[in-house]
């Protein structure tokens, strides 16, 4: 490990600059509490209120103790475990609601209660999409960001107790989220539900988490930024931007839990799938191709397969990304030279995207046999291949002729899934599987043929799934534009949801098995950190964080 | 090239400056001129803000995810066009904040259901859904008929939305909780001044069938019932220059 300047530093105005900013949001949390008339406003009052209660005491409690000391000369990596804890508890929750909507829609009549709307699919549905974007993605790219910030920089985390701070705050923003959700406190903007106060406490995070993540890069003893900290920058500043535009709203009153966006109707429309659009290329794209640029050769043990293809693709795609978001709004009420710019953006994509999948595939390229010895390095050579598939998919449905048909079908949700579960998952998977024994300092994992069957089984589920929802959306777009001979609509709208009965329950069979696999993963983690080891696996692969990381190593190749 | 490129590797905040130009500009092309190119936006008749009691219904409708199931905008397809009628216009959003456009049609499109089903279809709907359509996956929302309407803070919203610019007059909401006790009751004496207000085809009468409580099912049946029927089709003609998108 890199050793610099051995200094033990004490958190000083920092540590009273936070205490001071707590203990003022107690009482404008107070104030909030008693004044507003909105009950689900003064519930998130009284969330905000115990937060900030318990970091203060905390806070406190660790001041006196003297427990924030920091070793400069070593790596911050308490705030990167808690992050996989919370990773894996996010990824559990968030996929057990999309079991439970699952399921909704395969039984209607046994999984609904009259009497309670809270379950009901319309508030649950954000909770699955936001608890595992946001809470399962979000927490992996945080504290995967900090792993390889702090390894390829050679420098300890900046601000002292700030990544603690983004940390907690991420987690507050969370549960402040998804209790909004089954409360019915939203937006409406597809992945941007939150209201206008969630939107202002995830700004002050998010910012302290870009100050973090630069400050890093600042102290680095490295002259060069390694390519994934480029892809790690893009996304915080752009998801900045993206968050910040598309959150813009009045408030009915300061002490009301709802407010109406600035904007309206088409321009609000482009505005929110300009966001939706690079919610998916910047969060699910962006920040775990910066896992992929640092974990993939990390763990084959091999510099990255093109240093040049890697500039191309870093600023191809973060262009082209942005304009893809009106291939949501083909047909619709958008003038059509806007849906026509961004379905031809669309298809441009496909290149950089496929750049990408070929610069981390060809980095095994004299390794080949680890994906068969290997069972993390397939998981995340697979995300790959999930990776090029959908970057393909994607494409083909953003062009208009196919869109009419793909629009307003299930055919969107197998395509959002495979990338999602194929894709985002494995290659988040992957990484955590790598990290959990160089973080907790085991000598390999707790069993390598518990992530064969994580493997084989959440694979199944994702195949089960997606073509589940190729069968259901393709097969309703026809049978919405279906003609009689004499000239009538074929069917009623009814006659699809029900033609759909089948699929919706090989979906939830599919999303089921993905969940099994996940459980199967914090079990074998559990244990890891357990310190067990499970006694009768042999030949298992075991890497070893080394000194030179895989920075030095492609500078090296390039050079 | 590669030598230039150097230079962004060493220095972080011109790879943050970098990385801010380059994913700016498709944005400001393909948005900006949205606000000022005034073909984006029909010239229609009929376009009005929201009731007082509709705005609440909204709210309801925003609060429960219809959304997520039920799209809001009629492609210029044959068969959609034929199932839900005319194609819809910008112009029918113009006061929406935010779009309801949705993305997915788990139920149909509810761009024009307004009119389509009598009051007594929505409430039986809306508290059982399996009751009058056996085949449908939708929740069940029987609690709206018993859960009183909070319109304390109307006003509040009106003016909200007068901030976002929509053109609500100062009568409008001075007399906001008024116009929604008229609007959900066709004996209400206000109810001339509320037509006055917003336009003579504004439904008024007591939408939930029980006059003894204004309810969420009133406003959100409200709601329901204007969706859609608001532009003169009469005089709008597709074909016009001026409409030619």
């Amino acid at each position: 490990m890199a050793q610099p300047d051995q200094v033990n530093t004490r958190p000083g105005s920092g540590a009273v600059l936070l205490s001071i900013g707590l203990g003022l949001g107690i009482l404008l949390t107070i104030f909030m509490a008693a004044r507003t008339s909105d009950p689900r406003y003064q519930v998130h009052a009284f969330v905000f209120m115990g937060a900030f209660i318990a970091a203060l005491s905390a806070l406190v409690l660790g001041l006196s103790s003297g427990r924030f000391v920091q070793d400069q000369g070593r790596y911050e990596d308490g705030v990167i475990r808690a992050g996989v804890i919370a990773s894996l508890f996010w990824a559990v929750v968030g996929m057990l609601v999309g079991l439970v909507i699952a399921l909704q829609l395969a039984w209607p009549s046994i999984f609904y209660f009259p009497e309670i709307g809270w379950l009901n699919f319309g508030r649950l549905r954000p909770v699955h999409t936001s608890g595992v974007i946001f809470a399962f993605g979000g927490n992996v790219l945080i504290s995967t960001s900090f792993y390889v910030v702090q390894r390829t920089c050679k420098a300890r985390l900046a601000g002292g107790l700030a990544p603690w701070l983004v940390f907690w705050g991420y987690q507050l923003f969370i549960v402040l989220a998804a209790t909004g959700y089954v409360m019915g406190v939203t937006q409406s903007r597809e992945y941007a539900e939150p209201e206008w106060y969630i939107d202002l406490w995830l700004t002050l995070v998010w910012v302290t988490y870009l100050l973090v993540f630069l400050g890093t890069i600042w102290k680095r003893k490295e002259p060069h930024i390694y390519v994934a900290n480029w892809f790690y920058l893009a996304f915080i500043v752009t998801i900045a931007m993206l968050h910040i535009v598309n959150n813009l709203a009045v408030p009915v009153s300061p002490l009301s839990s709802h407010s109406y966006s600035l904007f309206s109707g088409v321009q609000d429309a482009l505005i929110q799938w300009w966001y939706g659009h690079n919610a998916v290329g910047f969060f699910l794209t962006a920040g775990f191709l910066a896992i992929m640029y640092y974990f993939i050769p990390k763990r084959a043990e091999r510099p990255i397969y093109s240093y040049r293809l890697s500039i191309i693709h870093f600023w191809a795609l973060i262009f082209i990304y942005i304009w893809a978001g009106p291939h949501h709004l083909h047909y619709t009420a958008l003038p059509q030279w806007a849906q026509t710019l961004g379905m031809t953006f669309s298809i441009m994509l496909w290149m950089p995207s496929w750049g990408g999948m070929i610069n981390g595939l060809m980095t095994l390229s004299g390794a080949w046999d680890k994906l068969r010895t290997d069972a993390v390095m397939r998981m995340m050579i697979v995300s790959l291949a999930f990776y090029g598939m959908s970057t393909f998919e994607g494409p083909v449905m953003s062009v208009r002729a196919v869109n009419a048909l793909s629009h307003y079908t299930d055919w969107t949700i197998g395509h959002v899934h495979s990338g999602a579960l194929g894709w985002v998952g494995f290659v988040s998977f992957g990484a955590i599987y790598c990290m959990v024994p160089w973080l907790w300092k085991r000598p390999r994992l707790y069993s390598d043929r518990l992530v064969e069957w994580h493997f084989w089984i959440a694979t199944t589920g994702i195949l089960l799934y997606i073509a589940a929802m190729w069968v259901s959306g393709i097969m309703e777009g026809l049978m919405w534009r279906k003609y009689t001979p004499e000239g009538f609509l074929a069917y009623s709208f009814v006659q699809t949801v029900s033609a759909k009965h089948v699929t919706n329950i090989v979906r939830a069979l599919g999303g089921a098995m993905y969940l099994t696999g996940t459980l199967i993963m914090v079990y074998n983690v559990w244990r890891t950190i357990a310190g067990h080891v499970r006694q009768d696996e042999t030949g298992a692969v075991l890497v070893q964080p080394s000194a030179s990381g895989p920075a030095s190593a492609g500078l090296a190749a390039a050079q | 090239m590669w030598k230039h490129h150097q230079k962004l590797e060493r220095h972080s905040l011109l790879l943050v400056i970098g990385i801010l130009v380059v994913v700016a500009i498709g944005g400001l092309v393909e948005i900006s001129p949205l606000f000022y190119l005034e073909s984006t936006i029909e010239k229609v008749d009929g376009i009005r803000p929201y009731t007082p009691l509709e705005l609440e219904g909204r709210d309801i409708y925003v609060r429960e995810g219809c959304y997520l199931c039920h799209s809001q905008m009629i492609r210029p397809l044959r068969d959609e066009v034929e199932r839900y009628g005319h194609y819809s216009l910008a112009a029918e959003s113009m006061y929406d904040h935010p779009f309801q456009w949705g993305s997915k049609r788990t139920g149909p499109d509810l761009a024009r259901v307004g009119g389509k089903y009598s009051d007594g279809w929505h409430i039986d709907h809306l508290t059982n859904p399996r009751a009058v359509v056996p085949e449908s996956v939708m929740p069940p929302y029987a609690f709206l008929a018993k859960k009183e309407l909070d319109y304390r803070d109307v006003a509040d919203k009106l003016r909200a939305q007068r901030t976002v610019r929509v053109p609500y007059t100062n009568a409008m909401i001075a007399n906001a909780a008024k116009d929604l006790e008229a609007q959900a009751d066709e004996f209400s004496s206000d109810g001339s001044a509320l037509k006055q207000r917003y336009g003579s085809k504004v439904n008024q009468r007591d939408f939930d069938g029980n006059p003894d409580q204004i309810s969420e099912m009133d406003a959100l049946i409200a709601y329901l019932q204007m969706l859609g029927t608001t532009v003169d089709f009469s005089t709008y003609k597709a074909d016009a220059g001026e409409n030619l998108r």
